[in-house]
């Protein structure tokens, strides 16, 4: 045998070995959280409360669930228990230091700023150091989001299990991304052109899906989208997949709802500074808004509505509310994606109400991008993606004590936590 | 949503400079002669040949007696009174404790158990050089023609109506440094204001306050000069840089000294880059330095030793945590993001215990600061997720000790601590009256005192300060 293949059988037999290890705590444990207060946020708050774990899936949520006399019990006397958070805008994974091009995996450059093919969670880095901070403050799911063009990318939502990428996505793809509000970004000069762009685009790809054999043979007319990328967006034509347009501008969101309307598309809009002026009318076409609590600034003329009280109004009106990061000028995507709770409590300082502002960022998202099966939600079925917390938990004091991820506890420390630790003594070790 | 590239590109014309007070009063010129009080070379020396031509016109707005009753005070001085009361007259505060003398014809306003603090003081703004909304047109923060600008003036890029500051006053700042970007190695003159409404930048700059110069380190100078032949393109030829800079500034401060000490013949010629440079070097304008890594900013103290200059603050210092003790050493203070990281190489060993790590050094001076529109908006908020992340690892930290970050400590840094920053009397009656305790993210800023004058109110929508600019553009209400 020669030495590679002892290295290859050995690498083999330990790799089995590891699988077994991994797999057996997660495969075979139960657990039992019990004494806190549990956030179902699929019904009302349970006091004393226990949530059973098997297999990384909740059997069980109530005031008088019997705990299996095999379970590790985790005490959560005095704690909030609570689904774990979703952030719904990320580039988690897919930008490590936004300056260095080689860590910027979020774009695509496409045909004619259209990238519908692009499938960016594909490029994601699942030993990205920005993950653990993300999970020890409480995040369990994120979507990926591509950014640039007119037609950006599908997105994901991935878990922040450890593994690989493949491990950890969820649900791929969950939205098409289109970038509406931008008419330089879309290879326009205007937004009445890049709107009719974006209509020719769905006209190409439902003639496309009805004339594929001229296609092949290169008897049609030429499109101005890839092959690929009008496959892409067949399911978004079908209604099968949202269109999550990234817009702000309140003519804008009404364009996006009169394209929606044509078309009979699925409709999600991103950013969404002046959705409070389109309120009644986003509840009416069942339209959901993703967007932040923490900027009031009209940073731009599309954007002059820009407010605060945005997730409360459209709450309030009867719009899904998915709370994301809004305000940090771009590092909330990557670095800070933790600061979801921050941009949750805001949101209630500015007239959500708690309730909604927790389902903003947990079974809201969930429905969202069609995932409430899954998680979101504390109830029996559902993957154990639960997180015990000291208190409230979008107050800056609270911890988030137990976090579990398709109900394996994660705890290991962070590059932040390394840092500080090593740093703590001064002078130390590097004089 | 907004993606990254904001940053990127914020960063790429951001820079911050410099301020610079001198006292109003005194305004020697060189061809009046009268400048006598101008002396020897050296820090402490008299500023020349024009220290201000530039004064402030503020006026504090008139007001009523004050007296703040019931309410917790967190004074930045001691630990927090509980229940207490302060009473302003003149725009002074004029007690505070347990109980106070109610002036007659004072307003009252009844706490209610509330939280008063310090109005907060935000050392790294550029408000108003980056006005919204944005774009090109109001883009005035980085002079980014040359990789040494001392000659250019924050304030003469301020718009008074960019409608981020009365955002920032509701979130209970009152003071502010104005610095230009960081394109260049030394970007300019900073501005103190005031976040009070204004026609005139004059109107709201700081009595007395002093000039700032920014400096900045590392990868953006290098980037935006690193196409240019003649650069810089690396570290050392930042370090290069500033070093001729103060060479040249230098020997232009011993002409001028030399000219003051007996007005013989022509004076020399003025040069506004090297006079910046000369005010620093005679102690008159304080070194605010962008520079985020640990080993740069040792760099930075060895080149303000060679020239003889001090540094006042490291601005951005990512890195501060791992040198405190060389900071605090240096009586160098420390002005610091809570929790952004990672845009840039430079910024990749950021943690949230940056601020308490510093602040357990004695000697030292951590404060916190946005640099951002946003941010400035909650630099509470910004305080208490440094606040937790220092206990979580294992420090001791009181509310009435990170309160620090955002008064007291920003304001030595500017040089008015003696001022403002803390609830103590005599000082300005820069006052923040917070729903509940500042610290808690549910917690808003429902009244702002500058100077004793009420000018924030959240609960009378009708005297919300709006700008201009705001005036049938920004919409107030769905139609």
């Amino acid at each position: 045998m020669t030495d590679f293949l002892m290295r290859r059988a050995a690498a083999l037999m330990m790799s089995a070995f590891a699988f077994v290890l991994q797999a057996h705590p997660a495969a075979a444990q139960t657990i039992a959280i019990t004494g806190g207060k549990v956030f179902p946020v699929s019904g009302p708050p349970i006091e004393n409360g226990t949530v059973v774990i098997t297999n990384g899936k909740i059997v069980g949520v109530g005031a008088n669930i019997p705990v299996p006399a095999n379970a590790r019990r985790v005490d959560a006397s005095g704690k909030w228990v609570t689904p774990g958070l979703i952030n719904s805008s990320t580039q988690l994974g897919l930008v490590e230091i936004g300056q260095v091009a080689d860590t910027r995996d979020m774009q695509a450059r496409g045909q004619d700023n259209i990238a519908a093919s692009f499938t960016v969670w594909e490029g994601l880095n699942p030993n990205s150091v920005m993950l653990a901070p993300a999970r020890k403050e409480g995040v369990t799911s994120f979507v990926v989001l591509p950014t640039g063009g007119l037609v950006s990318g599908q997105a994901a939502i991935l878990d922040l299990v450890e593994g690989t990428t493949t491990d950890m996505i969820m649900r791929s793809p969950v939205a098409m991304v289109a970038e509406i509000g931008n008419a330089a970004q879309a290879g326009t000069t205007s937004r009445g052109e890049l709107i009719v762009k974006l209509r020719e685009l769905l006209e190409d790809t439902k003639f496309f899906i009805t004339h594929r054999a001229q296609f092949d043979r290169a008897d049609t007319r030429e499109f101005r989208a890839s092959r690929l990328d009008l496959e892409a967006m067949i399911p978004v034509v079908q209604g099968r997949l949202p269109l999550l347009v990234i817009v702000d501008k309140q003519s804008d969101i009404d364009a996006a709802l009169r394209i929606a309307r044509d078309y009979n598309l699925k409709l999600i809009v991103g950013g969404g500074a002046e959705a409070w002026l389109m309120a009644g009318k986003l509840a009416a076409a069942r339209v959901p808004v993703l967007t932040g609590a923490m900027n009031n600034i009209p940073a731009g003329f599309a954007a002059l509505g820009q407010r605060q009280e945005n997730p409360g109004l459209l709450s309030a009106a009867g719009v899904r509310v998915a709370l994301i990061g809004n305000a940090g000028g771009g590092d909330e995507e990557a670095f800070n994606v933790r600061n979801i709770k921050q941009e949750a409590g805001n949101a209630v300082a500015y007239g959500m109400t708690w309730e909604n502002a927790l389902k903003a960022v947990t079974l809201w998202p969930a429905e969202i991008f069609g995932v409430s099966d899954r998680v979101g939600s504390l109830s029996p079925g559902r993957d154990a993606n639960v997180v015990v917390w000291s208190g409230d938990p979008f107050e800056f004091t609270t911890r988030a004590e137990h976090v579990f991820v398709r109900g394996i506890q994660r705890t290991e420390k962070t590059r932040q936590d390394l840092l500080t630790e090593r740093y703590l003594t001064m002078p130390g070790k590097l004089r | 949503m907004r993606r990254y590239f904001v940053r990127l590109t914020a960063l790429a014309t951001f820079a911050a400079a410099a301020c610079r007070p001198y006292s109003g009063t005194q305004r020697p010129s060189p061809a009046s002669g009268k400048d006598s009080a101008v002396a020897a070379a050296g820090l402490g020396s008299k500023s020349l040949p024009n220290a201000d031509p530039f004064p402030s016109t503020y006026v504090r707005v008139a007001s009523a007696p004050l007296v703040i009753r019931n309410v917790h005070i967190m004074t930045a001085a001691g630990p927090t009174i509980r229940n207490g009361a302060v009473s302003v007259a003149d725009g002074k505060i004029v007690a505070v404790g347990a109980t106070v003398d109610v002036p007659a014809g004072a307003v009252l306003i009844d706490g209610n158990g509330k939280y008063v603090t310090p109005g907060i003081v935000d050392v790294h703004s550029h408000l108003g050089v980056y006005a919204s909304p944005g774009g090109s047109a109001l883009s005035d923060g980085n002079e980014a023609t040359n990789p040494s600008t001392p000659n250019v003036w924050a304030e003469h890029s301020v718009w008074p109506h960019d409608p981020q500051f009365p955002r920032t006053l509701a979130g209970g700042v009152t003071t502010i440094q104005v610095l230009p970007g960081s394109a260049n190695l030394i970007g300019g003159r900073s501005v103190v204001l005031k976040v009070v409404p204004s026609r005139t930048v004059q109107g709201m700059k700081f009595p007395g306050a002093k000039y700032g110069l920014k400096m900045a380190c590392g990868e953006n100078p290098k980037r935006v000069y690193g196409t240019r032949a003649d650069g810089p393109s690396t570290r050392m030829g930042n370090v290069a840089g500033y070093r001729t800079a103060w060479i040249n500034a230098e020997a232009y401060r011993r002409q001028w000294d030399k000219w003051n000490d007996g007005h013989k013949g022509d004076p020399p010629t003025r040069d506004l880059g090297k006079e910046t440079l000369a005010e620093v070097l005679r102690g008159n304008i304080l070194v605010h330095n962008h520079c985020y890594r640990a080993d740069e900013m040792a760099q930075m103290i060895d080149i303000a030793r060679e020239f003889g200059y001090k540094i006042r603050s490291f601005h951005h210092g990512v890195e501060a945590y791992k040198i405190a003790d060389v900071l605090a050493k240096e009586g160098i203070g420390a002005s610091v993001w809570a929790d952004w990281g990672s845009f840039k190489i430079e910024a990749m060993d950021a943690v949230r215990a940056n601020l308490p790590l510093v602040d357990r050094i004695p000697g030292s001076h951590a404060m916190v600061h946005s640099d951002d529109p946003s941010g400035s908006q909650r630099l509470n908020q910004e305080v208490a997720k440094a606040m937790k992340a220092g206990i979580e690892a294992g420090l001791s930290i009181t509310s009435d000790q990170a309160l620090r970050w955002m008064t007291i400590n920003a304001a030595w840094a500017l040089g008015l601590d003696d001022r403002i920053g803390s609830i103590e009397k005599g000082k300005n009656a820069d006052l923040v009256l917070w729903s509940a305790d500042p610290f808690s993210v549910y917690t808003r800023v429902e009244k702002v005192w500058v100077d004793g004058a009420m000018l924030y109110d959240r609960f009378d929508t009708a005297e919300h300060w709006r700008t201009d600019f705001e005036l049938g553009f920004v919409p107030t209400r769905a139609r």
